[in-house]
C-alpha cells in the first residue's frame, strides 16, 4: 500500500489537525452520534458477547486455514462462472484490473466503495491507461469531487459540512443546479440526477467484497443507498477486488457477520441493501464476473502471530468511534485509506514499517482499550499497537513522537482507571523490548517521550504528580 | 498470473504449518453460544413494526383483500410487473397500468414496481429477494423509484439465521431493510439516494 504523498508522519499530522477547529467539530459531533447509536443497536441483543466471540472464532479458524479456504473459493467462483486471478501486491492487482477493463474497450468504471481498491490505489492506476473510475457512492463522490481523501471507514466525507458539501456540489458536479442548497435531502437528489445517467450507461464495474463464501463460491457487499446494486446488477462486466482474508468457510457462516457488521458499522439492525451471488446468473446482471485476490502484505501479517488478529477486522469502523486519538485527530493523519485504531495497527503490518508515518502509527493510541471493547471480532488492538512499539523500536527510522505522544499522554492520565490501564499493556511493552536488551520505557504512550529525551526516567507512580506539578510537560 | 498464486498459497503454507486438525474437523469444533431465535411469539407484529422503523409503509391485508390492497397502493401510471407474478394480486389493478416483463433499459421510465419475496426477517425487518418468477431480475426492484412487495406470513422467519437456512446461495440474493438511504451529509437520514425512494410492504395474512 502506498503511503499518500508526502505525508508527514503521525504526530505531525495530526497537530495540524488538532489545530482544524471546524474539522474537530465535525469530526465530534459525527463520532459521538454513531457511538451513541450503536451502543443502541447492540444492547437490543442480549446475545451480543456470544456472537462477538464467534465471530472471532470463526474468523481465527479461517486465517488458521487460509490456504485450504482460499482454494475452495477459487473452485466454487470457478464452477459458478467466474473467472479468479490472484495478485502478490498493488501494481499486479491494478494491472489486472486495468487490463480486464481495456479488454472490454471501455474508458469508464463505476465503482462501489472499496477500501481494497483505495489500498492499491486503483483508480490513479486506472487513470493513468485512460480510464476514467466514477466513484458512486455519495460519500467518495464527494471526496473524489473535492480532489480529497477518505477520513473515515464507513463515513469518508465525515470532515466535510453541508455547507462544504454544497460548494464542492456546485462548482465541481457537472449539471448540479447553481442555486443548489445545503439541505441534506436537496444534495443527495443532486447527486442522484448526476450518478443516474452513468449507472444506466457503464459497461463496466469494479467493486470491493465484504464477505466471501468458500463453500458456496458467493460474495457479499453490504451498502445503504443501492448505488452497489446499481453497479452489481447493470453492467455486463463485474470486477471485485478482495484482500484474501475475506474469505469465510460457509453460508451459515453469514448469519454470525450479517448481525455482527450493520449493528458495529451504521448501528442499524440491518443495512438497507445486502447484494450475494455467485458466479454469472444469466439473464440476470452481469455475464461476465472477474474475482481478483488481492495479498499486498496480507501473508505478511498473517505471519506475525500477535499481529494476525489484525486480519479478524471486517471494517466496521466502530474502532474509530469510540477512538479519543481519531476524534481529535481526524482520518487524514493516519495516512492511508484505514484510520483510526485499526488502521494503526492495519497500515505498518501490511506497508511494512520502513517509512516514518509507519513507524509513528503504533503511537497513535492512548491506550485506553476502548477499540477493543467496539470491535465486534474482539481484535485487541492495544495489544497490537504495544506489539508493533516494539517492532518499530528494533526496526523502524527515528522519529518525533514527543508533542502527539503527550498529547495522547494527556488524555490518559486525567483518568486514574486510563492510567492503569495504560500500565498494565505497557507492562507487556516492557517486557517484549527488554527482550532484546533495550532499556526500560515509560508506560504507554509516554515511552515515546524517553524515546527522544536523555532524561532519567521518573518512576510510573510518581508521574501523575509530576504531570500535574508541569501541566503535562509544559512547564519545566 | 499463476505465479502470484503459488506464491500466495506457498506462503501461507509455509506460514501455518502442519496442522494439527483438517479445515473440516477443526469448522465443525467451533462453538456458537449464540440464540438461532431471538423471538418465538408476535413474529409477524415484530416484522411490522422493525420495517415501519425504517420508515417503510407496512399494511397488514387478507388474502381476500390483497388485489384491492395491491391497486390502493399503486401511486402512478406505469408500474413494472415480473413474469411470474400471481394473476390474482393484480384483479383490482386495471391493465393500463401495468407494464409486464419490462427490459431493463425501459425500467428508469417506470414509476414502480410490484414483487414478490422469497424469506423475510422479523428481528431485522429485513425483505429477501432471491428473484424467482414473483420477483424479477434485480434491476426491477432497483432502478424504479416505488417498490411495493407482498410478503406471506409463512415468508416471515423470526431472525437472521433461520432466513439463511431457508435461502439458497446459488441464486442471487437481495436484502432489503428499508428504502435507499445515506447517512453521509452530516449523519443526517435521506431515502431514496439511487435505489427506490418508497418502500411499501403488504403482509398477507389470513384469519
Ligand atoms: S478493528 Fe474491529 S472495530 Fe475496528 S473496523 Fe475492524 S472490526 Fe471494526
Amino acid at each position: 500500500m502506498p503511503t499518500y504523498l508526502g505525508m508527514p508522519p503521525f504526530p505531525k499530522a495530526a497537530r495540524d489537525a488538532v489545530a482544524d477547529r471546524r474539522l474537530r467539530a465535525n469530526l465530534a459531533h459525527a463520532t459521538g452520534t454513531i457511538r451513541d447509536r450503536r451502543l443502541a443497536a447492540v444492547a437490543e441483543l442480549d446475545d451480543w458477547a456470544a456472537l462477538r466471540e464467534a465471530g472471532r472464532r470463526i474468523k481465527d479458524h479461517t486465517l488458521e486455514h487460509l490456504d485450504h479456504y482460499l482454494r475452495l473459493l477459487e473452485e466454487r467462483v470457478t464452477e459458478a462462472g467466474g473467472v479468479v486471478h490472484w495478485a502478490r501486491d498493488a501494481d499486479e492487482a491494478n494491472r489486472i484490473v486495468v487490463d480486464l477493463v481495456k479488454a472490454t474497450g471501455q474508458t469508464e468504471v463505476v465503482k462501489v466503495k472499496s477500501m481494497a481498491t483505495q489500498e492499491i490505489g486503483l483508480n490513479e492506476a486506472l487513470a493513468a491507461d485512460g480510464v476514467t473510475a466514477h466513484e458512486t457512492d455519495l460519500a467518495e463522490l464527494i471526496v473524489q469531487l473535492g480532489d480529497d481523501r477518505p477520513s473515515h471507514i464507513l463515513v469518508p466525507a465525515i470532515h466535510r459540512n453541508r455547507a462544504e458539501i454544497r460548494d464542492l456540489f456546485r462548482r465541481r458536479m457537472p449539471g448540479a443546479p447553481p442555486d443548489l442548497s445545503d439541505e441534506p435531502a436537496e444534495l443527495a437528489e443532486a447527486a442522484r440526477r448526476h450518478l443516474r445517467a452513468k449507472f444506466l450507461s457503464a459497461r463496466v464495474a469494479v467493486s470491493g467484497v465484504n464477505f466471501a463464501v468458500a463453500e458456496t463460491g458467493t460474495l457479499v457487499v453490504l451498502e445503504s443507498e443501492g448505488n452497489g446494486r446499481m453497479c452489481l446488477t447493470l453492467p455486463e462486466t463485474l470486477i471485485s477486488v478482495m484482500g484474501i482474508e475475506k474469505v469465510l468457510p460457509a453460508w451459515r457462516d453469514l448469519e454470525v457477520f450479517l448481525q455482527l457488521l450493520p449493528r458495529s458499522s451504521t448501528a442499524e439492525r440491518m443495512n438497507p441493501y445486502t447484494s450475494t451471488w455467485t458466479g454469472v446468473t444469466p439473464g440476470d446482471g452481469p455475464g461476465d464476473f472477474h474475482l481478483v485476490l488481492l495479498d499486498n502484505g496480507r501473508t505478511a501479517t498473517l505471519a506475525d502471530e500477535v499481529g494476525r488478529q489484525a486480519l479478524r477486522c471486517i471494517r466496521c469502523s466502530a474502532c474509530l468511534n469510540v477512538c479519543p486519538v481519531y476524534a481529535r485527530a481526524g482520518g487524514h493523519a493516519y495516512g492511508s485509506p484505514y484510520p483510526g485504531p485499526i488502521g494503526a495497527i492495519l497500515s505498518p503490518q501490511i506497508r511494512g514499517i520502513g517509512s516514518p508515518v509507519d513507524a509513528s502509527l503504533p503511537y497513535a493510541s492512548s491506550l485506553c482499550g476502548a477499540c477493543f471493547e467496539a470491535c465486534p471480532v474482539a481484535i485487541d488492538l492495544p495489544e497490537v499497537l504495544v506489539h508493533l512499539r516494539a517492532r518499530a523500536v528494533e526496526n523502524g527510522p527515528r522519529h518525533p513522537l514527543v508533542d502527539t505522544a503527550m498529547a495522547a499522554a494527556g488524555w490518559t492520565l486525567r483518568s486514574p482507571g486510563r492510567l492503569a490501564l495504560a500500565q498494565r499493556v505497557a507492562s507487556s511493552s516492557r517486557r517484549l523490548v527488554g527482550r532484546r536488551g533495550r532499556i526500560r520505557r515509560l508506560p504507554g504512550p509516554l515511552r515515546a517521550w524517553t524515546d527522544t529525551r536523555d532524561a532519567p526516567v521518573p518512576p510510573p507512580e510518581s508521574f501523575r504528580a509530576w504531570w500535574r506539578r508541569t501541566d503535562g510537560g509544559r512547564r519545566p | 498470473m499463476s505465479g502470484a498464486r503459488e506464491d500466495i498459497l506457498g506462503r501461507v503454507e509455509r506460514i501455518l504449518g502442519t496442522r494439527p486438525t483438517s479445515a473440516a474437523e477443526a469448522y465443525a469444533a467451533i462453538e456458537r453460544p449464540y440464540r438461532r431465535r431471538h423471538h418465538d411469539d408476535g413474529i409477524l407484529e415484530l416484522f411490522a413494526e422493525r420495517v415501519a422503523d425504517y420508515r417503510a409503509t407496512v399494511r397488514r391485508v387478507t388474502e381476500a383483500g390483497l388485489p384491492d390492497a395491491v391497486a390502493d397502493a399503486l401511486t402512478g401510471s406505469r408500474h413494472g410487473v415480473p413474469p411470474g407474478l400471481p394473476a390474482a394480486w393484480l384483479a383490482a389493478t386495471p391493465p393500463s397500468r401495468l407494464v409486464h416483463d419490462p427490459a431493463v433499459a425501459d425500467l428508469d421510465g417506470l414509476d414502480g414496481v410490484v414483487t414478490g419475496c422469497a424469506v423475510a426477517i422479523a428481528e431485522t425487518g429485513t425483505i429477501v429477494l432471491d428473484h424467482g418468477p414473483a420477483q424479477g431480475v434485480r434491476a426491477l426492484g432497483l432502478v424504479p423509484d416505488r417498490h411495493l412487495v407482498v410478503v406471506a406470513a409463512g415468508q416471515v422467519a423470526a431472525d437472521v439465521p433461520e432466513a439463511l437456512e431457508r435461502l439458497d446461495p446459488a441464486r442471487p440474493l437481495t436484502f432489503v431493510s428499508g428504502p435507499s438511504a445515506t447517512s453521509d451529509i452530516e449523519l443526517n437520514r435521506v431515502e431514496g439516494v439511487h435505489g427506490p425512494r418508497v418502500l411499501h410492504v403488504l403482509l398477507v395474512v389470513d384469519g
